[in-house]
């Protein structure tokens, strides 16, 4: 039986357990004179009887599962060629995947090769005792569990504690896989990155101003030695960011203000929907228009005034960036200033000021603090944007302040680095490992630094 | 209570049918003298709707120079409403309407010319709740000479925030620390920086709504001897729920009830012989 | 006692102060103004480029869900078809499946078809570009017309064929083809020649492109379709929706109604929180080490596409069921505990049932994020050249946004037109996602 037949079958093991215990515990309660005298309700004991039968063979199957490649792996490596096994570990790797193909009819007698026909015959035979057995054990053990638990229904069995208790244990580990997801990522974009560093070190990457990674695929190839300076990349990322701000802040905050303090509720109504959209748009798409329609018209007016920009121009991608983060900038600061105690305008109309004079002075200066919040979680969206840049960004990894030139940035390179087929170790596919550690590092801080400011605003005004 | 904070629809105090305890006396018109020989501010049949409900009914009230005149009654009765219609602070309800007549000098407050920029200007106010900007106490008390250009220079504006401060009780307590953030003060302090602020302006009358019922009893004792001493400069309007209150620091008191003004007369008298029995139950403790 | 109206009151003699108060205020009402029509240009601006950005798109893609047919006569005779009579006839009679004639000369039956209509066609370079008249995917389809039907063979048949792509776009935008310089094509005159006398002739018609719809990815653009990538969406947003949506609602009920006040509480949340703004790239890059690189999971497939999503979602839909439980009035809550219901019971009898409509708007719009999302797809190898449609989880997949990103870097101009068709669809899904998320919000919003 495979895994997932198993799996299948233990759930309708479970089911009819479930039905099982639930008609016992009635019967139970008939004998003891109703169901009150019941500690806990018929459902709570055939849910545990179902818990019974469920768990224990789906714990049997996981940790069957995990060992069995080691098993195997040792049985691999027992039955390699002897130049094989004194090799590294990737020739053995490659001798398995051969014979692994070579078996995967299910059949080891057609192949040529003794070596490989003895060590297919061994990992056939090992594969259908081990599935046979599991199968065997586990199903002894649904219904050992169901069986141990339909036992032990009787009137004073606290049932209900019991399937609360598993219950609970669900609901925390679901809480605590966000803390596994960030785990996940530190720890695997760290290893990688790690590994990275052996070959290229860290100073050279951080302070390093010219960025090739063509590293050589042999070693015979000119010129490719590759170089892993990724100022160039920080600098670019930088520069469209920094376009991509001073779009979005100026018409989000405005937006925001007006919406807030100016327009009526009507066109609140229908106008905050609308900018949402904007927000809602993949960025695929923003990519697409930011390539085909708006970096040809910079490029095009600029010529026509006499500049040469670049067709693809860090202007066009991070105006185009900036547009889609205006309606971030917009919600956060309607957020903050729609906050700002209504006490505070009155004492300054109150005082005989305008209402601008009352949004610029006062209400302005008090969400200051959210707003910045606000600022620094659209820069850290910014700078993790990732399809807008692919499409309309170049690859050119120069270092220049002039929006009209290409620039290139850390997404980007992530992008070209790991798409299309490359050998997972090469320094080029891990320097994509590093260049996400450094993206994950400075959106974290920017994010921790944007939520601290934003709580102690709200905290501020509760 | 705070009027502009609160929705209308939950206004239904206002509306509650009357009981047999509470109109004793139909209110026909107002008791008492409501004019005053050298009127700052008048008010006459004054009606204000919040959209299909009425919340004042037909008032009528004079505020004088160099008085201060208090507004009382139980929860609910009009009186912060119609104090907020004296300087158009009730603009920003939008279903708030305002009919009758209301003058300042006998400019029509409501009039197609009168800016209410400018009303509020002459017109100062101080909230129940002390409401300071978030800035610092001296940007606080410049922020009203400043929008209206009110200093010339520096000195200027130093010499009126010093003042102001003052006349507000305050300077000796913040002259070291005026950088500090107006917020940062106890909840007297910060009430009176509100003076402060209001008086920075130069207005010419100061309303008041409940400004000591945040506070406690030694910081109310210094604002209502700051009003006193106010008095000498401005005409002031006060609400308040305090009869004691009322009784220390007005000269004219006014009652009302219901969104109607039922007496209105000097201190004194309301006090010790009310004419309207509302008045009388009110005053005497009998509801409110 | 009534209030005489007395209106003597002294006319205005206004302080020093106001008088100053006065001078400035033309000033200041301008500078109010001005405030005002920068809060109008900051909306209006960012609306017209959403206009801009929607009829730019709707524009160019409006022209490929359309498809431009030629009439042609075709002859079907087993000569020009290049099949041996027996199996001809044991395919009529049935004895042989229709399959057999896979392998038949369509293309030729359609040449034949084009130099029958154009007599005066001759010499190699002409004929070749008469031929480039019809779709290179015009045999399949011509095939499919024999094999459904096996006793045309023989006859003559006259057939709607789809055109090539450049032809096509020209008698799509209804252009005028005996004006042939006026028109801006890489065809050359002779060719418009042609066309314009099938034009005349009404042997073209503009039909709804099936194809579109029907057929997986292409070199061909007339013949590249997006059902691949639609499927492939459809599999990863189940796999995401089933795993995001238990796992968040778990997750947002142990935070909201059982966590204790402590660090682990506090740690969990700031995760959360930061999750949510964790660039999509480096989610990318954790199912490309993790789920790829470790547990061997398959490249380019819906089901690693799935968990890397569901793991970019979950904080979203965690924050929002939050929100929708926290709104809950506690008084349920009491209410069920005073008939003493365990805590469990509370929450899933009174609590959760409550709360799940705001749950279910958050589900469909972290839901509607992650079928727009593209680069962490990007990372775990769903960039593939796909034109099989994808039977299962595990096959290699792509989703509709990487189609778009696939497309739109393509140098054939008619992608153009495929990109942007592609992104109306994938937009169209979208408003409707969001759509039943405003719906359920309306509908079954309530207020305590």
């Amino acid at each position: 039986m495979t895994t997932t037949h198993l799996l299948i079958v233990a759930t309708v093991l479970a089911a009819v357990s479930y039905f099982a215990g639930r008609a016992r515990a009635w019967s139970v309660a008939r004998e003891n004179g109703g169901i009150r005298q019941l500690h806990s309700l018929p459902t709570h004991h055939g849910a545990l009887v179902a818990i019974w039968c469920f768990v224990p063979a789906l714990l049997l199957v996981v940790v069957w599962k995990l060992a069995e490649p080691v098993y195997i792996g040792n049985i691999v490596n027992a039955n390699v060629p002897a130049e094989l096994s004194a090799g590294d570990e990737r020739q053995i790797a490659l001798y398995r995947n051969d014979v692994e193909n070579l078996i995967s009819d299910g059949d080891a007698s057609q192949i040529t090769d003794d070596g490989k026909r003895a060590l297919g015959e061994r990992l056939l035979a090992q594969r259908s005792s081990s599935s046979l057995a599991l199968t065997l054990l586990a199903l002894a053990a649904a219904l050992g569990g169901a069986a141990f638990a339909y036992k032990r229904i009787a009137a004073p069995t606290r049932a209900r504690h019991s399937v609360e208790r598993v219950v609970k244990f669900l609901l925390v580990s679901s809480a605590s896989l966000a803390i596994l997801t960030t785990l996940g990522i530190v720890l695997s974009v760290l290893f990688e990155s790690l590994r990275f560093f052996q070959q290229v070190s860290f100073t050279e990457f951080v302070f390093g101003t010219s960025w090739s990674p063509q590293t050589a695929i042999r070693a015979d190839q000119i010129g490719s030695s590759g170089s892993f300076g990724a100022i160039p990349l920080f600098t670019g990322t930088l520069l469209i960011s920094a376009i991509a701000l001073l779009v979005a802040v100026p018409f989000g905050l405005m937006s925001a203000i007006y919406l807030a303090e100016y327009a009526s509720p009507r066109m609140r109504n229908i106008t905050k929907p609308l900018l949402e959209i904007l927000a809602g748009i993949p960025t695929v798409v923003y990519g697409f228009f930011a390539a085909l329609t708006v970096a040809p018209a910079i490029r095009e007016f600029g010529s026509v005034i006499g500049l040469s920009v670049s067709s693809e121009s860090a202007l066009a991608a991070g105006a185009v960036m900036g547009i889609m983060i205006i309606p971030f900038v917009s919600s956060l600061s309607d957020d903050v200033i729609t906050a700002v105690p209504q006490a505070m305008r009155d004492g300054s109309y109150a005082l005989g000021s305008t209402k601008s004079e009352t949004v610029r002075k006062v209400v302005i200066p008090a969400a200051l603090p959210g707003i910045v919040g606000g600022v620094l979680l659209a820069a850290s969206r910014a700078i993790g944007e990732t399809m807008i840049v692919v499409m309309a960004a170049g690859l050119a990894a120069n270092i220049t302040a002039n929006p009209l030139e290409a620039v290139t940035t850390v997404t980007v390179q992530i992008v070209t680095l790991l798409t299309g087929d490359q050998e997972f170790d090469s320094a080029k596919t891990l320097a994509a490992f590093a260049l996400g550690l450094m993206l994950f590092v400075v959106t974290l801080v920017l994010n921790v630094i944007a939520l601290l400011v934003v709580r102690r605003y709200r905290e501020q005004y509760e | 209570m705070n009027d502009i904070l609160s929705p209308p629809v939950s206004r239904a105090g206002l509306h509650e049918e009357p009981t047999a305890n509470t109109v004793l006396q139909e209110i026909k018109a107002t008791v008492g003298t409501a004019t005053v020989e050298n009127p700052k501010m008048q008010a006459r049949n004054v009606d204000v709707h919040y959209g299909e409900k009425q919340a004042i009914f037909d008032v009528s009230l004079d505020i004088g120079n160099n008085e201060v005149v208090a507004m009382i009654g139980p929860s609910g009765c009009g009186k912060s409403t119609f104090l907020r219609c004296l300087n158009r602070m009730n603009d920003s309800i939008p279903s708030c309407r305002v009919s009758g007549e209301m003058s300042l000098d006998g400019e029509d407050l409501y009039g197609p010319d009168l800016d209410p920029v400018l009303l509020r200007a002459r017109v100062g106010m101080v909230f129940q709740k002390p409401n300071p900007f978030a800035k610092s106490i001296y940007d606080n008390v410049a922020y009203g000479p400043r929008i209206h250009g009110l200093a010339g220079n520096r000195g200027e504006l130093d010499e009126i925030v010093t003042e102001s401060l003052k006349r507000a009780g305050l300077f000796d307590e913040v002259k070291d620390r005026l950088d500090a953030p107006g917020t940062g003060l106890s909840g007297g302090q910060q009430q009176r920086l509100c003076i402060a602020r209001t008086i920075a302006v130069s207005p010419e009358v100061i309303l008041m709504d409940e400004p000591c019922s945040a506070l406690d009893p030694i910081a109310t004792a210094r604002i209502e001897e700051l009003i006193d001493e106010l008095r000498q400069n401005y005409a002031i309007a006060i609400v308040t729920h305090s009869m004691q209150q009322a009784a220390r620091v007005s000269q004219r008191t006014a009652y009302f009830h219901l969104g109607k003004l039922v007496e209105v007369n000097d201190t004194n008298s309301v006090f010790t012989n009310p004419q309207h029995e509302l008045t009388e139950n009110y005053i005497t403790g009998r509801f409110g | 006692m009534s209030v005489e109206s007395s209106h003597t009151a002294a006319p205005a003699q206004p302080s020093p102060a106001t008088a100053h108060v006065k001078a400035g205020l033309a000033r200041r009402y301008a500078a109010e103004k001005r405030f005002r029509l920068y809060g109008i240009i900051a909306i209006g601006a960012s609306l017209a480029f959403l206009a801009m950005l929607l009829i730019s798109i709707v524009s160019k893609g409006l022209p490929a869900f359309s498809q431009t047919f030629i009439q042609l006569d075709v002859p079907l005779d087993i000569d020009t078809l290049d099949i041996d009579a027996e199996t001809a006839e044991a395919v009529q009679e049935g004895s042989l499946p229709a399959s057999e004639l896979r392998r038949a000369n369509y293309n030729g039956a359609i040449r034949e078809a084009l130099r029958e209509r154009f007599p005066d066609v001759s010499g190699r370079s002409d004929r070749r570009a008469l031929y480039k008249l019809v779709s290179t995917g015009a045999q399949y389809d011509l095939a499919r017309i024999v094999m459904d039907d096996p006793s045309l063979l023989g006859q003559r048949q006259t057939l709607w064929l789809p055109t090539d792509d450049e032809i096509g776009a020209l008698v799509k935008r209804g252009a005028d083809l005996t004006q042939a310089d006026t028109l801006s094509t890489r065809l050359d005159d002779k060719s418009i020649a042609w066309a314009a006398d099938l034009d005349a002739n009404n042997e073209f018609d503009v039909r709804f492109n099936t194809t579109f719809f029907k057929n997986g990815d292409s070199r061909e653009p007339e013949l590249a379709g997006i059902r691949a990538a639609l499927v492939g969406s459809a599999y990863t947003l189940l796999i995401t929706f089933l795993l995001s949506f238990p796992v968040a609602v778990a997750s947002a009920i142990y935070l909201e109604e059982f966590a204790p006040q402590n660090r682990w509480t506090d740690l969990v949340e700031v995760n959360i929180n930061n999750l949510a703004a964790v660039p999509s790239i480096v989610f990318g890059l954790l199912g490309l080490a993790v789920f790829i690189n470790f547990f061997h999971l398959p490249r380019s497939a819906p089901v690693v596409g799935g968990i890397v999503l569901s793991l970019m979602t979950l904080p979203t839909i965690i924050i929002s069921s939050r929100a929708a439980l926290k709104s809950v009035p506690p008084s349920i809550r009491e209410a069920a505990r005073g008939l003493g219901a365990s805590e469990l019971q509370v929450v899933f009898h009174h609590v959760l049932p409550l709360a799940m409509p705001g749950i279910l708007t958050g589900t469909i719009i972290g839901l509607a994020q992650a079928l727009g999302e593209t680069a962490p797809l990007l990372m775990i190898g769903m960039v593939a050249f796909i034109v099989d449609i994808p039977q299962g989880i595990t096959d290699s997949a792509t989703v509709l946004p990487v189609q778009v990103y696939l497309w739109a870097d393509s140098p054939e101009r008619a992608f153009t037109e495929k990109t942007s068709a592609a992104i109306m669809v994938l937009l169209a899904f979208l408003i409707v996602m969001n759509a039943v998320a405003v719906m359920l919000r309306k509908r079954f919003e309530r207020r305590w």
